[in-house]
């Protein structure tokens, strides 16, 4: 096999082989290179996996030399857990009411009566007519339902598929008691994504769901789940024609964004090779 | 585990994710640290800095400017160097000529964990001694490709394949 890549010097055309022979690679390792060299074999790495693998071997031949020369006692990642600054939530201190309320709570107390007198009565007119319009929405209800009911059975049969892996997605640190599901059937190259376990986005906001490749990390849009608050059992069908090496959830403004924002990386998980 | 998912975790603050990276390149760190400032407790101190200043900077680390290890490296370099130049270094009166990894590598007694370490012992006496300097300016000081040569007095594509030879015979002796 013979592979051949463009390097960017000049009109030079190198081969993977030479390429690694130069020698590049052991000084990118090293952090010997100039920040635009670093980006230039990174986008090489990218394009490459061969080189990938080179890298890979170099820095562990370099782990192993500098551990070497370790002398003192052995490490835990106990004695240094502590002293890790996590983010906390902020606690929202509530102000004690400094008035004499007391006074004023019988005033309240009397006004609030009355307005609920008034209140009720109208209420009274509006609960007919809302019984009558309840009525006809169970009856569409109802109707639905048994379409529901054919749709639940066709996700059932899905899910039962062995041919479909699934692929549990763990919350992450902005939303740690989140979590989704993606079933993913290569056959029909689409995912299933059961997002219940998401909260409701905020407004302006929106789920985007992205498949990842691991080595190195590139992620691929599939989507944003614009009906996510809408759907009533928040499973989503997407197509996915990727090599998916894992699959994350982000939250996005309205639309979507080009690329993960990792800070509001909601769900994620890999699939199991 | 994937690093590049561990890394991302990581990213995210997630310390469970971290504390694997950590495992994964502590005792390097330390060995980095531990040539430059040559004192065991301080090594020490200064390879905990280290990981507790990665963490706190977790997201300034982008895999577009170079490995996550190779990042490590620098902070770990940086932090040692800075401690070589404070008052508290130099009222130790260090001796400050070139000790290389080499010999640290020769006088250490502790074998500890890495079952590697004998035969790198044997590895390392039996490099030439270009190989020696080169791997200790470009690996443990953290010289870049121009400064290692004018350095070492040796044109600077030279550097660049002489390392490769190096780097190469260390991986034969380890295997990978």
């Amino acid at each position: 096999m013979h592979w051949r890549i463009t390097h960017n010097v000049g009109r030079l055309k190198m081969n993977t082989k030479d390429y690694i022979a130069s020698g590049i690679l052991e000084l990118y390792v090293a952090g010997s290179l100039s920040e635009k060299e670093n980006e230039e074999v990174h986008a090489e790495i990218l394009k490459n996996p061969e080189l990938l693998a080179e890298v890979q071997s170099i820095e562990n031949a370099i782990v192993q030399l500098t551990a070497a020369a370790k002398k003192d006692a052995p490490y835990s990642f106990n004695d240094i857990k502590n002293q890790l600054k996590v983010e906390e939530p902020k606690v929202i201190s509530i102000t004690k009411p400094t008035s004499n309320w007391l006074q004023y709570t019988g005033w309240a107390a009397s006004i609030i009566i009355g307005s609920i007198l008034v209140f009720t009565l109208s209420q009274n007119n509006q609960l007919k007519e809302q019984i009558a319009s309840e009525k006809q929405q169970l009856e569409a209800q109802i109707d639905s339902a048994s379409t529901n009911l054919a749709a639940a059975e066709k996700l059932i049969t899905i899910f039962r598929d062995k041919d479909i892996i699934s692929i549990p997605l763990a919350g992450q640190n902005v939303s740690p008691t989140s979590y989704a599901k993606v079933y993913w059937d290569k056959k029909t190259n689409s995912i299933y994504l059961d997002a219940k376990g998401l909260p409701e986005p905020p407004k302006g906001k929106v789920y985007q769901v992205w498949s990842l490749k691991l080595s190195p990390l590139t992620p691929t849009s599939l989507g944003t789940l614009d009906t996510f608050t809408a759907d009533a059992n928040k499973i989503f069908t997407i197509e996915n024609i990727n090599e998916s090496e894992a699959f994350g959830i982000t939250l996005e403004p309205a639309g979507g964004s080009i690329s993960p924002t990792l800070e509001q990386l909601y769900a994620l998980g890999a699939v199991s090779s | 585990m994937n690093q590049e998912l561990l890394i991302l975790q990581f990213q995210q603050k997630d310390a469970k994710a971290y504390e694997k990276l950590y495992n994964l390149y502590c005792n390097s760190i330390s060995g980095v640290v531990n040539n430059i400032v040559k004192n065991d407790d301080v090594a020490q101190e200064i390879t905990q800095d280290v990981f507790i200043k990665a963490w706190n900077n977790a997201e300034t680390y982008s895999p577009a400017k170079g490995r996550f290890f190779t990042w490590l490296l620098n902070i770990a370099r940086n932090a040692a160097i800075d401690y070589t130049r404070s008052k508290k270094f130099k009222q130790s009166k260090q001796n400050l000529n070139a000790d290389f990894f080499v010999d640290i590598l020769e006088t250490s007694s502790s074998l500890d964990s890495t079952t590697n370490t004998i035969g790198l012992k044997e590895f390392v006496t039996k490099l030439g001694e270009t190989c020696k300097s080169v791997i200790e300016l470009l690996y443990f000081k953290g010289f870049t490709q121009k400064e290692a040569s004018e350095e070492l007095n040796i044109p600077l594509g030279t550097i660049k394949t002489r390392n490769r030879t190096c780097i190469g015979e260390l991986r034969t002796m380890l295997g990978v």
